[in-house]
C-alpha cells in the first residue's frame, strides 16, 4: 500500500499545504494541555446535550458517544468547487438512473447495466415500477461517501441513496468548535454548513405533491427512539421546526395521510422519512413491521404525498450498481464523470471472482447491500484465519459480494493520547435536491479512525468525526 | 401538536411528580419509625408507606415483610417495581428523549442530569445519612426539573398538557394518602389528642410539606380535622386535592381556548372543581370521609381516562 | 397508548378436487368475515380479490362490498393486480368484505396469454422471503432436472408432479407465513405451500416463476369452500407463461379462476389488513364456487 497523502503536510511531508497554513501555526502556539483540555469539555458538552448513538449488537451501551476530534480538517474554496461539481453531476445522473428504472428501463435496453442487477437487487422495488413522483426527483438527500488519494484526485466510495445520516454531526461539530475555538475561526474565513436545515426544509417544501392545497405539512418519520440515529432524527426535525413523528403516529384515510394530533387528524404532505422500504408499509412490505404506517403507499402511489428519499433508491446504493456509475454518468449526462470510482471487482462475475479469491490479501471485500462497515473485509489488516473465513463466505455467495483495492485514504492531523498525529479521513457531504436543483453546503462530515493505521471510519466501529472546513477564495 | 407529543409530556410530568411523592413519602417514614415507640404506637410505618405508595400487592409478592431495607429498597431503587424513584425517573427521561424537541434546553438538562446522576447511586445508599441526602436530592431534582419547565416552557399547548400531568398526579398522591391515613382524621379521634397521634398529623403533613403552611393557616396547633380540612379544600395549600383541580381546570380551559373547542375532559374537570368548590368538612365527614375520598379517587381515574381519549390518543 | 397490531388475515384452506370441461361460466362468491370483542378504532385493508380478463378468462360482472360504511380506492399493483384499498372507521363489533361474479373461462392448455405484464419475465427469478430454497429444496430441484432432462417444460411438469407426490395435504401445520423451506421439512402443507416450493426450485434452475391466487371450481366435493386456490405460473421460452398447480397436479383448466400474481403469497395476498386498536379478532371466510349454468341457487352460504 503506497504512503497516504496527508491533507495538511502532502505527500512529503516537509511543507505544510496553504489551506493548512494559519491552522500549523495555530497548533504550535496551543499548549498540548489546552488541547486537551478542550476536548474534554467538548466531550462533557456533547454528552449533556445528548448526543449520542447506539451500537448494534451492544447491551449495555445502547448510548454511546462518537469521538469528536477538535482539529478540524480544511480544504480550500477550489477543491470544493471541484468536488461540488463532481457532486452535483453525480447526484443528477443517481436520479435519472432511478427514473428510468422504475420507469422507460432505457438503460436495461441498451444493455450498458445488465437487466438482472436491477431486476434481482433486493433494493429494486417492483412496487416503484411506472410510479412517478414529483419532479422526477427520487433521492432528495444523498450522502456520497469521498476519499482522497491525492491532492487533485477524490474518489466516491459510496452513493447513500437511501437514507443517510450524519448531517447532525456536521452542525453540531460546527456549532462546538465555534463555542471551543473562537480564535481559530477569527483567524479564518470559513464558509457556513448552518443554513443545512433551512435549505433541506426548502428542497422539501419544493417537491410537496402537486395537488398540494397550501403550504405543505412536512413531517420527519423516525423508527424511534431505540434506532441508532434517533438523535439526529430529533435534532433534524427540531432544526426544521417540522413535526418528529413515529409511524403510529401516521394513518391514512382515503390515500390522504394524517397526523394524529391533540386537534384531531391533520394532513401531511411530504414525509422526510428515515425507515427503510421494508418497513414503511406492513401493508405493501415486511407485514411485521411495526416502524411503518398501514397503507401509506396508497396514497403515494395516488400521489397524494411526498416521501423522501422515495421508495426504491436503495437500487442506486447497491455496491454492485456502484461498479456501473461512470457508465451511468455518461449514458445520461454524455459526459465523463468528474469523481472517479474506485475500481470494483463484481463477484458475481466468474472472472473477477476468480481474481478476487486469489488476492484476498490485498483488497477490501464489502457486501453489496452493507453499510456502516458491517460484515466487511479489508485484506492487508485482516488475520489469516479471518481471510479464509471470509473467502468461504465469500464463495458460498458470491452475488452478494465485491471488492476493491485497498486505497490510501489521506490523512489529517488529529489529536490523539500521544498528541497532534496523522489519522486516516473520508468525507461524507450532503446533496440536496430539490425542484430547484441541486444544493450543497460546503463541507460536510468529515470521519476520521481513530486508530493508528485503521482505515475503518465508520462511527459503529470506532471511528471519530471532525469539522470540516471549507475556506473561502 | 402531536398526540404521542403530548401523551409524553404528560406521562414525564407525572413520573417526576411521582418521584418527588415518593422520596417524601420515605422521607416522613423514616422519620416517623424513628421516633421510640411510645410516640407512634406500634403500628408499622414501613407497611402504611408501601400501602401510600399504592404498591403493596407487588411488594408482597417478593418480600414477606414490610421493614425498612426492603420498603427502601423497593420504593426507591427497585427494578422491579415499575413506579419505584429509579423506575419514575428512568421512565421520564424515556419520556423525555421521545419528545426531546418539544423540551426547552433546560428541561432536557435537568431531566437528563437526573438520570445521569441517578447511575451514581447505583444500588442504594450504605447509610441512613446517604438515604436521606438521596432523598432530598430527588426531592430537589423535581424542584428543577419543574422550576426549568415553569421557568422556560413557551405558554402553548406543549406546557399545559406538561402541567396537567404534575396536578393529576398530585391530586392522585394526596388522595391516597388521605385514604390510607383517613381513621386518624376522623373527628371521633379527637379524643385525646395524646402524642400518638399528634406525630402521625404531622407525618401526613410532611408528606405533602404542609406542616409549616398549616400553622401560617389556621394559627392553631395540630386538629386533625383542620388536617383533613387543609388537605381537601384548602385552595392556598398547592397539593390539596382542591387547589390541584382549580390548576387542573385552568390548563384544561387553557387548551379548549386554544383549540377553540370544549370536551368532555374539561367538563368532567370542572364538575369535580365545583363539588370540591361546594363541599364543607362538616358535609364531608357527615357523609363519610372514607367514601368521599374513594369516590374522588375514581372520579380523578375516569378524568385521566377522559383526558388519554380526547387528547393522548 | 393506543395498540395497532398489523395482522395479516389468516385464511382456512381446503383440499381441492378435480374437473375436465374446457368452457365454463364459473359462479364465485367470497365473504371474508371478522368479529371483534374489543371493536377496533379503524381498520385498513388491501384487497386483491378482482379478477381480470385474458386470453381464456373473461369477467361478465364483479362486485366488492365492505359492510362498514368506506370509500373503495382501487389500484392497478406492480403486478398488474386489480386492489381496493379501504379505512373504515370503528368502532363496529364485526366486519365483512364480499365479493362476487362471474366468470366465462376456457381451457388454454395451462398456458396464459393476454394478461397485463408490467414486467419482463425475467423479474420473476427474484428471491423473495417466503420462497428462499434451502438445501432440501436445492436437492429436490437438481434431481429433478438430473431426471428430467434439458426441455424446460418437461422438467416444469417433472417438479409439478414430484411435488404432487411428495406433499400431504394438510392444514393444519402451516401458516400464512410459513416459507418454501418449512413446509418442504415438513412434507405437508396447503396449495400455497405447495406453490410457494414449486416456485422455489423452478427460480433455483433459472425459471422465471411467479404466485397466482385465485379460485378452483371442484367438481366432486361440492360449491363451499374455506379457502382460496393458489398455484404457479413459469415462464417457457416460445409458449410464454404457462401454469402449474402442484396441489392437483394438472396444468390450470377451465376450472381456474385466475385473481392475482405475485412473487409470492404477500404480493397475491386476497387481503392484508392492519386494525388500530381493537382486539379479540375471529375470522370466517366463507367460499362459494360453482358454475353458473347449472345450479342457480347456489350463493346461499355468503
Amino acid at each position: 500500500m503506497p504512503a497516504a497523502f496527508d491533507e495538511m503536510k502532502g505527500h512529503d511531508g516537509d511543507e505544510i499545504r496553504p489551506a493548512y497554513a494559519e491552522l500549523g501555526r495555530w497548533l504550535k502556539e496551543v499548549p498540548a494541555d489546552v488541547l486537551d483540555y478542550r476536548r474534554r469539555e467538548a466531550e462533557l458538552i456533547f454528552r449533556r446535550i445528548g448526543i449520542t448513538f447506539a451500537v448494534y449488537g451492544e447491551a449495555d451501551a445502547t448510548e454511546r458517544l462518537i469521538p469528536f476530534d477538535v482539529i478540524p480538517r480544511i480544504m480550500s474554496g477550489s477543491e470544493w468547487r471541484l468536488l461540488e461539481k463532481g457532486l452535483t453531476q453525480r447526484v443528477t445522473a443517481l436520479n435519472m438512473f432511478i427514473k428510468d428504472v422504475y420507469g422507460a428501463r432505457e438503460i436495461l435496453k441498451a444493455g450498458v447495466v445488465p437487466e438482472d442487477l436491477v431486476f434481482r437487487n433486493p433494493a429494486f422495488r417492483p412496487e416503484m415500477n411506472g410510479q412517478r413522483v414529483p419532479h422526477d426527483i427520487y433521492v432528495h438527500i444523498a450522502g456520497i461517501d469521498i476519499i482522497r488519494v491525492d491532492a487533485d484526485t477524490f474518489y466516491v466510495l459510496e452513493d447513500n441513496a437511501r437514507t443517510p445520516s450524519g448531517v447532525s454531526y456536521m452542525l453540531e461539530n460546527r456549532e462546538i468548535m465555534m463555542r471551543l475555538f473562537p480564535e481559530l475561526f477569527s483567524r479564518h474565513r470559513i464558509a457556513p454548513v448552518e443554513n443545512y436545515p433551512d435549505e433541506l426544509l426548502r428542497s422539501l417544501k419544493s417537491v410537496a405533491p402537486l395537488s398540494t392545497p397550501r403550504e405543505p405539512t412536512v413531517v420527519l418519520l423516525t423508527p424511534g427512539v431505540f434506532n441508532s440515529a434517533y438523535y439526529e432524527h430529533s435534532f433534524l426535525a427540531d432544526k426544521l421546526g417540522v413535526e418528529l413523528v413515529e409511524g403510529r403516529d401516521l394513518f391514512v384515510k382515503d390515500e390522504i395521510v394524517y397526523m394524529r394530533t391533540t386537534q384531531g387528524p391533520q394532513r401531511v404532505d411530504v414525509i422526510y422519512r428515515r425507515v427503510d422500504d421494508d418497513f414503511i408499509d406492513p401493508l405493501t412490505f415486511r407485514p411485521d413491521s411495526i416502524l411503518g404506517v398501514p397503507g401509506l403507499m396508497s396514497a403515494y402511489t395516488a400521489g397524494n404525498v411526498t416521501l423522501a428519499n422515495a421508495v426504491g433508491t436503495g437500487i442506486a446504493d447497491d455496491k454492485a450498481v456502484y461498479s456501473f456509475m461512470p457508465a451511468i454518468v455518461k449514458f445520461y449526462l454524455g459526459e465523463e464523470p468528474l469523481l472517479k470510482n474506485v475500481p470494483t471487482w463484481r463477484c458475481r462475475e466468474e472472472e473477477h471472482l476468480k481474481y478476487v479469491l486469489d488476492h484476498l490479501p490485498e483488497l477490501v471485500v464489502k457486501e453489496v447491500h452493507g453499510s456502516g462497515g458491517y460484515g466487511m473485509l479489508i485484506g492487508p489488516t485482516a488475520s489469516k484465519i479471518a481471510i479464509e473465513q471470509f473467502r468461504a463466505k465469500l464463495k458460498a455467495d458470491p452475488t452478494n459480494f465485491i471488492a476493491q483495492p485497498t486505497l490510501a485514504l489521506s490523512t489529517s492531523p488529529t489529536c490523539v493520547e500521544e498528541g497532534v498525529a496523522p489519522r486516516h479521513v473520508d468525507l461524507r457531504p450532503f446533496v440536496l435536491t430539490g425542484r430547484n436543483g441541486v444544493k450543497i453546503v460546503p463541507g460536510g462530515l468529515t470521519r476520521v479512525a481513530m486508530k493508528k493505521g485503521s482505515l475503518v471510519v465508520n462511527s459503529s466501529q470506532g471511528g471519530g468525526t471532525k469539522d470540516t472546513w471549507v475556506l473561502d477564495g | 401538536m402531536l398526540s404521542r407529543t403530548a401523551d409524553n409530556l404528560y406521562w414525564l410530568s407525572r413520573y417526576v411528580e411521582r418521584a418527588e411523592y415518593l422520596a417524601r413519602i420515605l422521607d416522613t417514614t423514616q422519620r416517623l419509625s424513628a421516633l421510640p415507640l411510645a410516640y407512634v404506637g406500634s403500628s408499622n410505618e414501613w407497611e402504611s408507606a408501601v400501602l401510600t405508595a399504592g404498591c403493596a400487592t407487588g411488594f408482597f409478592k417478593l418480600y414477606d415483610e414490610a421493614n425498612e431495607e426492603n420498603v427502601t429498597d423497593y420504593l426507591a431503587f427497585s427494578t422491579a417495581n415499575s413506579s419505584s424513584i429509579r423506575s419514575c425517573f428512568e421512565a421520564a427521561r424515556h419520556n423525555a428523549r421521545a419528545v426531546r424537541t418539544a423540551l426547552t434546553m433546560e428541561m432536557w438538562d435537568a431531566i437528563n442530569g437526573t438520570w445521569l446522576e441517578l447511575k451514581r447511586y447505583g444500588n442504594g445508599p450504605t447509610s441512613r445519612e446517604e438515604m436521606s441526602r438521596f432523598l432530598r436530592w430527588v426531592q430537589e431534582s423535581s424542584l428543577r426539573y419543574d422550576g426549568s419547565a415553569y421557568r422556560t416552557m413557551l405558554r402553548s399547548d406543549a406546557y399545559w398538557f406538561s402541567r396537567l400531568g404534575v396536578y393529576m398526579e398530585r391530586a392522585d398522591n394526596t388522595a391516597r394518602i388521605l385514604d390510607i391515613k383517613y381513621h386518624l382524621l376522623l373527628p371521633d379521634n379527637e379524643r385525646v389528642g395524646g402524642p400518638l397521634d399528634y406525630f402521625q398529623w404531622s407525618a401526613i403533613l410532611r408528606s405533602v410539606s404542609a406542616l409549616t403552611a398549616y400553622h401560617w393557616v389556621y394559627r392553631d396547633s395540630l386538629k386533625p380535622w383542620l388536617v383533613a380540612d387543609l388537605l381537601i379544600l384548602k385552595d392556598e395549600l398547592p397539593r390539596s386535592l382542591s387547589s390541584c383541580y382549580e390548576a387542573i381546570v385552568r390548563n384544561l380551559d387553557q387548551i379548549s381556548g386554544a383549540y377553540g373547542r370544549q370536551g368532555p375532559a374539561q367538563r368532567q374537570a370542572r364538575g369535580l372543581r365545583t363539588r370540591l368548590q361546594n363541599s364543607k368538612m362538616d358535609g364531608i365527614f357527615q357523609r363519610g370521609l372514607h367514601e368521599f375520598i374513594s369516590e374522588f379517587i375514581t372520579e380523578n381515574t375516569r378524568l385521566g381516562g377522559a383526558i388519554t381519549e380526547q387528547f393522548l390518543i | 397508548m393506543p395498540g395497532t397490531r398489523p395482522g395479516m388475515t389468516v385464511h382456512n384452506r381446503t383440499p381441492c378436487g378435480k374437473i375436465r370441461n374446457s368452457l365454463m361460466r364459473i359462479r364465485i362468491s367470497h365473504a371474508t368475515s371478522y368479529r371483534y370483542e374489543t371493536p377496533p378504532k379503524s381498520v385498513t385493508q388491501v384487497l386483491r380479490l378482482t379478477p381480470r380478463n385474458h386470453d381464456g378468462q373473461f369477467v361478465i360482472n364483479w362486485r366488492v362490498e365492505v359492510s362498514q360504511d368506506c370509500q373503495l380506492h382501487q389500484h392497478e399493483g406492480a403486478f398488474g393486480n386489480i386492489s381496493h384499498v379501504f379505512n373504515a372507521e370503528g368502532p363496529f363489533d364485526e366486519l365483512t368484505v364480499t365479493v362476487a361474479g362471474e366468470v366465462d373461462t376456457q381451457d388454454t392448455h395451462g398456458i396464459v396469454a393476454g394478461c397485463v405484464e408490467r414486467f419482463p419475465p425475467a423479474l420473476f427469478l427474484r428471491e423473495s422471503s417466503l420462497t428462499q430454497p434451502d438445501p432440501a429444496i436445492i436437492e429436490f430441484a437438481q434431481a429433478t432436472r438430473a431426471d428430467a432432462g434439458k426441455d424446460t417444460l418437461t422438467l416444469l411438469h417433472a417438479l409439478m408432479m414430484g411435488l404432487n407426490a411428495e406433499m400431504t395435504f394438510d392444514i393444519e401445520p402451516t401458516q400464512v407465513e410459513t416459507t418454501a423451506a418449512e413446509a418442504f421439512k415438513l412434507k405437508r402443507g396447503v396449495c400455497q405451500d405447495g406453490t410457494h416450493i414449486f416456485i422455489a426450485a423452478a427460480r433455483h434452475l433459472g425459471v422465471p416463476t411467479r404466485y397466482v391466487s385465485g379460485h378452483f371450481y371442484r367438481e366432486d366435493d361440492g360449491a363451499a369452500q374455506d379457502a382460496g386456490h393458489a398455484w404457479a405460473e413459469a415462464y417457457v421460452d416460445k409458449l410464454g407463461w404457462v401454469g402449474f398447480d402442484p396441489t392437483n397436479g394438472i396444468s390450470p383448466t377451465a376450472a381456474h379462476v385466475r385473481v392475482a400474481v405475485g412473487l409470492d403469497y404477500l404480493g397475491a395476498a386476497p387481503v392484508r389488513g392492519t386494525r388500530y386498536g381493537g382486539g379479540g379478532e375471529t375470522l370466517k371466510v366463507t367460499i362459494n364456487v360453482d358454475q353458473a349454468n347449472w345450479q342457480s341457487q347456489s350463493q346461499s352460504q355468503s
